[in-house]
């Protein structure tokens, strides 16, 4: 990419001199910013008004349980854990396909060695990534002792990396213990019902005390074990994120009450993500033409949950072997062969003092938007937009429109801009897209936006999104995403105002399916 | 008999391997194998054989018809 110099140049004094300290460490470390795409990691909204101080600092570096963090925080997942003990309708653990990646797709196993290799291998190299997850390919609690004695080697030799889980929670009440003295203080429960009659449509059969058990029964043991699993995790003062799968005409209408059942129970966070069932994907929902929700009514579940509970949007549907910030994955560089030829030493000293510089970094974006927020908050109108933004991490407008993998959509009213939601537009193996024209797709997952905020942009896309109705704006190239739009607000609103343009409603987009691979 | 694994089913998942309670299933060559002269179909210990009973693909552990029919002691 040839975009990444300007990078360093962008911004104010503040951004210009975080750089240098960025690429100082990082060229300390042997990797350069340049080059590297800065989407983060899966969270809150919220920031540090919004919440407890004891809560703000678990999460505050946590790229999945906090929005604000997802822009500048990375993660990893490591494979050690393939056993599973329940069977889900969306998930085919047979399928294989080289250029294809889900969440529980994973391209090798790891042992809890090679895991710890790999942990210490991208801490060095990213010193950014501060969250280390086990997430599969099946789950950490059905193989309990790679899981822990993962936890164990790392905790030993890179204390500062936090550590959690997720977990579908059958097994979940018999570990909390053993969680609690891990030191683990995030783990996430995939819910996806909490009435057994509905569960039944969502998971065939679990695997229980010796016995494969299916139907309702199954159904309402795993509901009784999530229930009671995040239960004892927040008597314990651990965090908990639900994720729940939202899938049209089974358990859409649904999520409501699991959002009240998990919020009444003390989870901090839900995070509804839509249904990945591509045919080809071999799934029982794949096969059996079960759709998944379109970016409209995902949102509007979303926004119907808000009330009730913090809610994530920024989820990409990870692999459990992801490495990188959310939105990008850079596990192709970590591959066991290349680990075994690294040099890895664990600088904690200098991965602390690159972290504190990404802080600073997190508190600039976060005042340059509240300073923009002050002659917003005298408007009223009942207008709302929203627009998309090509991005490459650190919270700006600093990736070429036709070099997006993904838009982070940003919704703006006169209470400012919010992030919510990302939208997908890289190519990959997936019918009906593979060998089409990119632009029309691209149009079609950004099509409920007023404006697509960009670095840079070419004539031809540029007239194109106009014919649809997308106003391409490269004014704001390497500024702050969130002081932009509400920049931009001010400006539609005052075009509104004087009947230059006329505000209506945009219609619906795509979600495109699956989750990230390697570029 | 014998349970056995189809390879060209397995995952390679390892589901089964904690499950067997005569421990004769282990990995070999990136797959599962069971040793069918440890296996006992779970007779004696369970219901329902334990590597079926966990296995995430269906038809993938099934009865090996080329080993006698295991007797309880």
């Amino acid at each position: 990419m040839d975009n990444q110099a300007s990078v360093a140049n962008a911004g104010n004094d503040q951004g210009t001199s975080l750089d240098q300290v960025m690429q100082q460490v990082a060229e300390h470390k042997g990797c350069g910013t340049s080059g590297e795409g800065g989407k983060a990691s899966c969270g809150s909204s919220g920031g540090p008004e919004d919440m407890a101080p004891e809560i703000w600092e678990k999460v505050k570096n946590h790229p999945c349980y906090s929005e604000e963090a997802h822009h500048h925080f990375a993660r990893m997942h490591v494979a050690v854990a393939p056993a599973c003990n329940i069977q889900c309708n969306y998930c085919n653990r047979k399928y294989d396909c080289a250029n294809e990646s889900r969440p529980g797709v994973v391209s090798e196993k790891l042992t809890p060695e090679q895991a710890a290799k790999k942990v210490l291998a991208v801490a060095s190299t990213i010193p950014q990534m501060t969250v280390l997850g086990i997430a599969g390919p099946g789950d950490p609690l059905a193989n309990p002792e790679k899981t822990f004695k993962t936890f164990e080697l790392v905790a030993q030799t890179a204390p500062d990396i936090k550590l959690c889980v997720s977990t579908n929670g059958l097994a979940l009440p018999e570990h909390v213990e053993r969680l609690s003295q891990f030191n683990i203080d995030h783990v996430t429960i995939t819910i996806n019902m909490v009435d057994p009659e509905i569960g039944q449509h969502i998971y065939p059969w679990i695997f229980y005390k010796n016995k494969r058990w299916k139907g309702i029964d199954a159904a309402r043991i795993l509901h009784e074990h999530q229930m009671r699993g995040l239960e004892m995790l927040t008597e314990r003062g651990i965090l908990c994120k639900v994720n729940s799968v939202m899938i049209p005409g089974i358990n859409d209408q649904h999520l409501v009450e699991v959002n009240k059942a998990v919020k009444s129970r003390g989870a901090f966070l839900h995070n509804i993500m839509p249904l990945i069932s591509a045919p080809e994907h071999g799934t029982v929902f794949g096969l059996n033409g079960q759709r998944g929700p379109t970016a409209q009514e995902l949102k509007a579940l979303q926004d119907s949950c808000e009330g009730e509970m913090n809610m994530m949007r920024h989820c990409r549907q990870c692999r459990a072997d992801a490495v990188g910030l959310l939105g990008e994955d850079r596990s192709a560089e970590f591959t066991t062969e290349k680990i075994e030829s690294m040099e890895v030493s664990y600088d904690l000293e200098g991965r602390k003092a690159y972290q504190e510089a990404v802080e600073q970094e997190r508190q600039a974006t976060v005042a340059a938007k509240q300073a923009e927020m002050a002659d917003l908050e005298a408007e009223f109108s009942d207008v709302k937009v929203l627009i998309a933004v090509a991005t490459k991490g650190h919270g700006r407008v600093n990736e070429h429109f036709g070099h997006a993998q993904e838009f982070q959509i940003y919704e703006l009213s006169t209470e400012g801009s919010k992030f919510v939601g990302h939208r997908r537009v890289d190519l990959y193996c997936q019918g009906g897209f593979g060998e089409e024209d990119t632009l029309p797709t691209v149009i079609r997952a950004i099509n409920d936006c007023v404006a697509v905020f960009v670095a840079k942009i070419g004539g031809c896309p540029k007239d194109s999104l106009k014919a649809a109705g997308i106003d391409p704006v490269d004014k704001y190239a390497h500024e702050f995403i969130e002081q932009s739009a509400v920049k931009y607000f001010k400006e539609y609103l005052a075009k509104v105002k004087s009947g230059e343009i006329v505000h209506a409603a945009r219609g619906d987009a795509d979600i495109r399916q699956g989750a990230y691979i390697a570029a | 008999m014998a349970f056995k694994i189809i390879t060209s089913q397995c995952t390679a998942c390892s589901a089964c391997e904690p499950e067997c309670p005569n421990n004769a299933i282990r990995e070999k060559d990136g797959t599962f194998i069971i040793k069918p002269e440890k296996c006992t179909e779970c007779l004696g210990y369970f219901d329902d054989p334990q590597c079926v009973a966990v296995c995430p693909v269906d038809d993938t552990c099934v009865i090996d018809n080329s080993y006698p029919r295991y007797v309880a002691a």
